[in-house]
């Protein structure tokens, strides 16, 4: 250990190209996003959070690859779990400790709070809690640019296992296939649905399956595994930029964490926290990047340590933010306020 | 020339699809060579192939459509085959474009055309009128025209509106009301109208029930009553103070709706007069809605469930007596 340390610190020449091109940027939004979370979890804890928090731990591989292929212009509709994926398409920090801590500031201006959040002018889709409504909006915003005669562009909408099984998912996924908007639906089967196990939420084989009888090219992932859902998500991507039909891509993990924090999950049998989709995709970069010599130990802690400081600085300019206030509020859910003022 | 309710609401159409290059008519049947249930959109696809779409029965994911759309800039119209229909897109309706400018300050300005209310036949799936669910919900505007000239210039004015607009328009008075001409410009959005002048009554109304409103007036009349008739034209936002002036000038109140009784614009309007406008009343304010079952397929029952013309009156000549 001792000896692969200093010969990575006499050399940052690598000793081993990484399994993927951008793996090692991928890995240090996912050190970002646990960071982050580990600090919403404990800001939550001591009382300060509001509401809930609502973390992708285990989930972070996918969901970074899911932001990580989009450029400018191509939307992204980024769901409860995909903090990863959301820093890597662009969201500030800032917007996540300001929805958290209930800033007047911060984009959803207390008026929604934790991961319903966006910032659709920038093509960042703000969720609502209704699982699967955001597939058909995803694929609207794809018309609009096709209307307008755009070219090169995507949109990536994130689901679970259990959004999956909505009418509103399938409707979204048949009404894709029919416009033949490029979109990927990136699915990650984390075998719990709150607490609801895989066997009482659907009964086919394998839910990649399903691709076929929507039009869809369907793919499967091992979500523990960056350099598969960065080769896997980032191809899916590509083909659909290319004009191929839409793209499923399925990824097994186990969601390390309760629905919420206010869950421990001890319906989770251990038993299945043994099972290979149930490592932590985190711990597995590091240990590739450790055994491959892609960093030192010294740099993986600076990452560390300037994750930490970016996390800190977030929270604290956050918290110094006023909070809205009900009596200054503007109650008016009407853009067109002048319209309705001036007859109700 | 004559034109219809329905032909208002083509040219309307045709109108936009002309005039904005931003808007795109997304519906089951709309396109073709079919053009629409009821034919509201005939004749447009052929003239717009690119923006009059057919789409599959999935109304969560049209309107979810129309909503990304929408963000990204452009204006479409949703028609919905029935507004019965549009239970299945209550959750993008409500909780998606409703939502989406107080949440994120970002509009959402979609047009969701909900063919409404009873005909003859049609049973308890063809026939409803959802107005006052949507107006329950915070961030929509609820039109509900009751004439042909405003089924024309409220639509083209839904189309402009920033914020999402449900546009409810009467599957009785598609065919049954004519007008010589389309305006070039109707009333401001929200604004009530009086549609007949009197001093005895007011009738408070909207869409098909403001022209059975009317009948009733026109039978009072030959009675020596004269019954003032009020056009809300819209039931959200509610214009409060064409009602108050109204009811000022009437001293009685009487509201008539043909969606169901429980709660609704009916009820709205009587409870904002009876706040605001108390001293005005002579007599307790009532109202007139249909019946508080499902909509029934006979037309024996169909028409005993829902207001019509001499119910109103009867109504009206209870309140009068009072």
């Amino acid at each position: 250990m001792l000896q692969t340390a200093q010969r990575s610190a006499k050399s940052k020449t690598k000793k081993a190209a990484p399994p993927h091109d951008r793996f090692l940027e991928a890995f240090r939004w996912m050190l970002l996003a646990r960071t982050l979370e580990e600090k919403l979890v404990s800001l939550y804890r001591g009382g300060l959070i509001t509401g809930g928090v609502y973390i992708g731990k285990g989930q972070e591989a996918v969901s970074v690859a899911c932001g990580l292929f989009l450029q400018e212009g191509d939307i992204f509709a980024p769901l409860i779990r995909d903090q990863a994926g959301r820093s890597a398409f662009g969201e500030p920090l800032i917007d996540v400790t300001r929805t958290y801590l209930g800033s007047r500031l911060g984009p959803m201006r207390g008026r929604d709070g934790n991961i319903h959040r966006g910032h659709p002018r920038n093509n960042e889709l703000a969720m609502i809690s209704h699982l699967g409504a955001m597939v058909s909006v995803t694929v609207g915003a794809l018309m609009a640019k096709r209307f307008r005669g755009e070219k090169n562009f995507v949109g990536l909408a994130c689901i679970g296992e259990g959004g999956m099984q909505t009418g509103a998912f399938h409707e979204g996924m048949n009404i894709a296939a029919v416009e033949q908007v490029p979109l990927v639906i990136v699915a990650t089967n984390n075998h719990y649905a709150y607490s609801t196990p895989n066997d009482r939420e659907f009964a086919c084989h394998d839910l990649v399956d399903r691709a076929i009888g929507y039009g869809f090219e369907g793919y499967t992932v091992d979500g523990t595994d960056l350099a598969a859902c960065l080769d896997v998500i980032g191809s899916a991507v590509k083909r659909a930029r290319a004009g191929r039909p839409p793209q499923l891509v399925v990824a097994s993990v186990l969601r390390l964490s309760g629905h919420g924090e206010h869950d421990d999950a001890s319906y989770v049998p251990e038993e299945v926290k043994r099972e290979p989709f149930a490592r932590d995709c985190l711990k597995v970069a590091e240990q590739t990047i450790l055994d491959l010599e892609l960093l030192d130990a010294e740099t993986l802690a600076e990452w560390r340590k300037e994750a930490a400081a970016q996390v800190d600085e977030a929270v604290a300019a956050a918290q110094k933010e006023p909070a809205p206030e009900g009596d200054k509020e503007d109650w008016c859910a009407y853009s067109m306020r002048d319209l309705v003022n001036s007859v109700e | 020339m004559s034109i219809t309710y329905l032909e208002a609401i083509r040219e309307a159409q045709a109108k936009l699809l002309r005039d904005d290059e931003r808007v795109f008519i997304y519906g089951q049947d709309v396109g073709g060579t079919f053009g629409g249930a009821f034919k509201a959109t005939k004749g447009l696809a052929k003239e717009f192939p690119a923006r009059v779409l057919n789409t599959p029965i999935s109304e969560d994911a049209i309107v979810g459509t129309a909503i990304g759309a929408a963000m990204q800039g452009m204006r479409p119209i949703v028609e919905m085959q029935f507004a019965d229909f549009s239970s299945i897109a209550l959750n993008q309706i409500l909780n998606n474009a409703g939502t989406h400018y107080w949440r994120t300050n970002v509009p959402v300005p979609i047009t969701v055309r909900l063919p409404s209310g009873g005909t003859k036949g049609s049973g308890p799936f063809h026939s409803q009128s959802m107005e006052s669910i949507y107006a329950h919900y915070p961030g929509l505007i609820v039109m509900t025209p009751a004439t042909v000239e405003d089924a024309y210039t409220m639509l083209i004015e839904a189309v402009a509106i920033d914020d999402p607009v449900i546009y409810c328009e009467h599957k009785y008075l598609y065919y049954h009301l004519k007008a010589d001409k389309l305006p070039e410009k109707g009333l401001p959005t929200g604004r009530a109208r009086i549609a007949r002048e009197g001093r005895d009554l007011t009738i408070v109304s909207y869409s098909a029930m403001m022209q059975e409103s009317l009948g009733a007036a026109e039978e009072l009349a030959r009675e020596g009553f004269e019954i003032e008739v009020v056009d809300l034209r819209t039931v959200k936002p509610l214009d409060t103070d064409t009602v108050l002036a109204s009811v000022a000038r009437t001293g009685r109140l009487l509201c008539v709706g043909e969606s169901f009784p429980w709660g609704g614009a009916t009820a709205e309007v009587i409870a904002r007069v009876t706040n605001q406008g108390f001293h005005l009343l002579d007599a307790a304010p009532q109202r007139l809605n249909a019946k508080d079952t499902p909509i029934p397929y006979h037309p024996n029952l169909w028409s005993a469930h829902r207001p019509n013309a001499k119910k109103i009156a009867a109504k009206a000549r209870a309140l009068l007596r009072e």
